[in-house]
């Protein structure tokens, strides 16, 4: 069938405006970061003096003689400015992923088929996966404060993808025609947008605890003060980060075998050790080692973080360099 | 201390260190660390001919990397001894744990720790009605998945005992996949086969263009099926930027599953291979094999048939050969065959399109000795040349023929066929690697969804006459939602012991 290219067109529209909102919801959290403050809700601060007890608690059965709850910190609401931008930039991220949702659906009907069969195309459902992530998360609770380390990176995605990896719309080379790999990349692309979340709180981490342990430690607050007094306490960064990539660790389990299910359809072999498959299994087990550090005396916090982001970086290895400098089987960049 | 004593403490520190969390993580880094040169040098395996020329462009350093198989990394010795590790240090890992949690499982909750109140989710209220409301409460907290356990005055109550077993369900299955990947590869078997339109093929060794047998494989496994290749079609992009791009192609075969059963036709795609009597036929590639006849001197046919001429490019440009060996002279033609043809002076002929819009050949006829009794084996693709003469240059349409100076004979381009080539492969661990991995994700996902928790209920009279009721919990593990599940756990028990409010 004939590639319907006002569709087509639509979609890169789609996909500019997405640029735009997500540089006015940059400015918007910028400004709240600088100027709000945000709360723990009752639930938070249960919830993170069970994480911090956790650690004491490994292994053993529960020791239970530990300071009450009460005296978590709960910082005051934020109140006008900062609270004004914050809802902004909120509002404006939405628009984004409204925007980006509709440059996929736009493109999928102008090539008839799931638009995820080159790397542009997979940018920009990355994106969305980040921002749609972002926005569903946000719904339970505070997470303005985060904002600004969500839009970033999508908007120098989309802008990446507009830009380097821009692809026509086209119809599909028949190894991409499965309905096992849309399984699979969808599976992956929900990955990759909750893993970024998960690698933006593990840095965010590093940065409270840095802070943390410099006023522990009776020091300055050093440079990422300002920043860190945006941000809750480094155990709830931590816990956040914990149950994003513990979510996710299962699905990614799941992608990685659907794909191994398409590529025994497609090649002959359900495991090959091509290059993207590799980095795939460095990635599976690079997120293993995460949850076991986590479970290991002496290896939480600080390490565990590392080890999170090491994962991100593998995933981004496999993204950009081995699609497009490592030649394999799976040669869909759609660049040449 | 005696030797043996000695020996015994070693071996126990040994394995305790080689089952503990630390060894585990430090392994799990060293498989991902090992892993990574095996993504960027070629691999024999899935490369052969590309480890061949790093190994051309790299006298000095490439013979020193293959000493430490850095071009088979996935089967090279060191990268095995370190899952192999993981799996023994896994085993000595899940093995104590399944005992430890076996008991944990047929255990009763703990008692109540002294002071509720410090317990992260709590709540307390005054009542003055609680006969009853233990049992209730049990019963209550019980139904709602709970395992419960009652004293005079209280209830203990646990769940999330299937977070454990999902772990270890998780680590076992594990060892189940490296074992199906294992055993599949030693009995199974692969190889490829180019077969024309109008030919078939048996499965049988010597049919195989390639064949890679397991290292435990026995031929009398073989399942006897064959298919005849009738039909192979392909579509192409028209215009655009990804002119000519491939867009649909299946090759439309009939398929015997033992000689003597009848015929069913069944259409091969890309991702929609055949499965056969446990085996599995793959399209892999296709081509044109341009058809000919080949008359001599007398204006008799020596030769006539189709040649497998091999792609060489995206738009199968392809290349081939005749070879006559019974005509006096030898008849050999060398050609090339493109589907839609055109000549410049910088690529000579080539093809611009791959589907048969303008197929030609242009071809060089030769004559004199073919070299086919020389007793060296020839390729079939190639033409030696070396006792030959060239008589001749021609190109020709489907139809035309081209006739041979000095009444030689004369070569028709007939037209042509399509090819087909086939992968097929035989594993028998396929099934079991996918039924562990499957388990592997159920286990996971108890293991990490699965909420493990502790609550208690507490009933105290204190000596004014009036009744504490006390309900309060706490998470083993890092899952959300404490908070609301007690708050829960308290609005069932209220019902039971119900709050006296003020002013009542
Ligand atoms: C093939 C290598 C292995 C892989 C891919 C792997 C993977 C995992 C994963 C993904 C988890 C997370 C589940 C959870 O946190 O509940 C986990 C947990 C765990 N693994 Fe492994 N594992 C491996 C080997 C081992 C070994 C060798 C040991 C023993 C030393 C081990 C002991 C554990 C333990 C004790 C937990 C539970 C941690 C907790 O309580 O949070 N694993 N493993």
């Amino acid at each position: 069938m004939a590639i319907n290219e006002s569709l087509a067109q639509a979609s890169n529209i789609m996909v500019y405006g997405a640029m735009t909102t997500l540089t006015g919801a940059m400015g918007a959290f910028a400004i709240s970061l600088a100027k709000g403050r945000r709360i723990e809700t009752l639930e938070e601060s249960a919830e993170r003096a069970t994480s911090a007890s956790h650690q004491v608690r490994m292994g053993s059965t529960a020791t239970l003689d530990r300071p009450a709850v009460s005296t978590a910190i709960v910082t005051e609401d934020g109140r006008g400015e900062g609270r004004r931008a914050g809802n902004i930039g909120m509002s404006l991220t939405w628009l984004s992923a409204i925007f980006t949702g509709a440059a996929i659906i736009f493109r999928g009907l102008s090539a008839h088929r799931l638009p995820w069969g080159n790397m542009y195309e997979f940018s920009i459902a990355a994106g969305f996966g980040v921002l749609i992530a972002y926005c569903v998360m946000s719904l339970k609770r505070d997470l303005r404060w985060l904002g600004m380390f969500i839009v970033m990176p999508v908007l120098l995605d989309l802008g990446l993808a507009i830009t380097v990896l821009y692809t026509e719309s086209a119809q599909l080379v028949p190894a991409l025609n499965s309905y096992w790999l849309a399984i699979h990349v969808t599976a992956a692309m929900v990955c990759l947008g909750s893993f970024a979340i998960g690698a933006a709180l593990s840095v965010l981490y590093l940065v409270a605890e840095r802070v943390e342990s410099n006023i522990a430690n009776g020091e300055a607050p050093g440079r990422l003060g300002p920043l860190a007094q945006r941000l809750p306490s480094s155990d709830r960064l931590d816990l956040m980060a914990y149950r994003i990539h513990a979510f996710m660790f299962p699905l990614w389990t799941f992608a990685v075998i659907a794909g191994s299910i398409w590529a025994e359809a497609a090649w002959g072999r359900y495991w090959g050790w091509d290059p993207k498959e590799t980095w795939a299994f460095i990635t599976w087990v690079i997120y293993a080692a995460y949850l076991h550090a986590r479970a290991t005396v002496g290896w939480r916090g600080r390490k565990a973080a590392f080890v999170a982001i090491a994962g991100f970086a593998a995933i981004m290895f496999n993204y950009f360099i081995v699609n497009m400098f490592v030649s394999g089987l799976h040669s869909y960049s759609g660049l040449n | 201390m005696s030797v043996m004593k000695q020996i015994v403490a070693y071996a126990r520190w040994m394995w305790r260190s080689l089952t503990s969390m630390r060894t585990a993580l430090f392994l799990l880094f060293l498989l991902a660390i090992a892993s990574v040169p095996g993504s960027l040098f070629p691999q024999r395996g899935t490369s052969p001919l590309k480890v061949t020329q790093y190994l051309r462009d790299h006298p000095k350093s490439g013979p020193l990397l293959d000493r430490f198989h850095m071009f088979d990394v996935f089967a090279s010795p060191w990268f095995a001894a370190i899952y192999i590790l993981l799996f023994i240090s896994l085993t000595g890992c899940v093995l104590p744990r399944t005992l430890i949690h076996w008991k944990e499982l047929r255990s009763q909750p703990p008692v109540a720790p002294r002071n509720l109140g410090r317990l992260p989710a709590h709540e307390s209220w005054t009542s003055n009605n609680v006969d009853g409301a233990i049992d209730g409460v049990a019963k209550a907290w019980s139904q709602r998945g709970w395992r419960v356990r009652t004293g005079e005055s209280w209830v203990a109550a646990e769940r999330g005992y299937a977070r454990e077993t999902g772990n270890l369900l998780f680590h076992l299955a594990l060892l189940l996949v490296l074992l199906a990947i294992g055993s599949g590869s030693a009995l199974g078997t692969k190889g490829t086969v180019l077969v024309r339109e109008g030919s078939g093929f048996a499965n049988n060794i010597t049919q195989y263009d390639t064949f890679t047998p397991g290292r435990a494989f026995n031929t009398s496994t073989m399942a006897p099926f064959s298919f005849q290749l009738k039909k192979f079609f392909a579509t192409y992009q028209l215009g655009g930027m990804q002119n000519g791009a491939p867009r649909e192609f299946y090759a439309d075969v009939a398929v015997k599953n033992a000689p003597a059963s009848e015929a069913r036709n069944v259409r091969i795609e890309v991702n929609k291979p055949l499965r056969i009597e446990g085996s599995s036929v793959y399209l892999v590639g296709h081509g044109y094999a341009p058809e000919f006849t080949v008359k001599n001197a007398l204006g008799q046919v020596v030769w006539k048939d189709s040649a497998i001429f091999l792609p060489q490019d995206g738009n199968f440009t392809s290349t081939g050969v005749v070879k006559a060996p019974d005509s006096v002279p030898q008849i050999g033609i060398q050609a090339f065959f493109l589907p839609t043809a055109a000549v410049d002076m910088t690529q000579g002929p080539h093809s611009t399109y791959p589907a048969p819009m303008d197929p030609m050949v242009f071809m060089s006829v030769w004559t004199g000795d073919l070299g086919l009794d020389s007793g060296t084996p020839q390729s079939v693709y190639r033409l030696d040349t070396t006792r030959m003469t060239k008589v001749g240059l021609e190109k020709l349409k489907p139809g035309e023929t081209y006739q041979l100076p000095k009444g030689q004979g004369s070569v028709t381009f007939d037209g042509y066929k399509e090819w087909a080539s086939f992968s097929i492969t035989h594993d028998p661990g396929k099934g079991w690697a996918l039924g562990a991995g499957m388990f592997a994700i159920v286990g996971l996902s108890l293991s990490l969804l699965v909420p493990r928790r502790r609550a208690w209920l507490r009933i105290t009279t204190s000596t004014n006459g009036a009744t504490l009721v006390e309900v309060a919990g706490l998470s083993k593990t890092e899952t959300p939602g404490l908070v609301t599940e007690i708050s829960e756990l308290a609005r069932t028990a209220r019902t039971y012991a119900p709050e006296v409010l003020h002013g009542d």
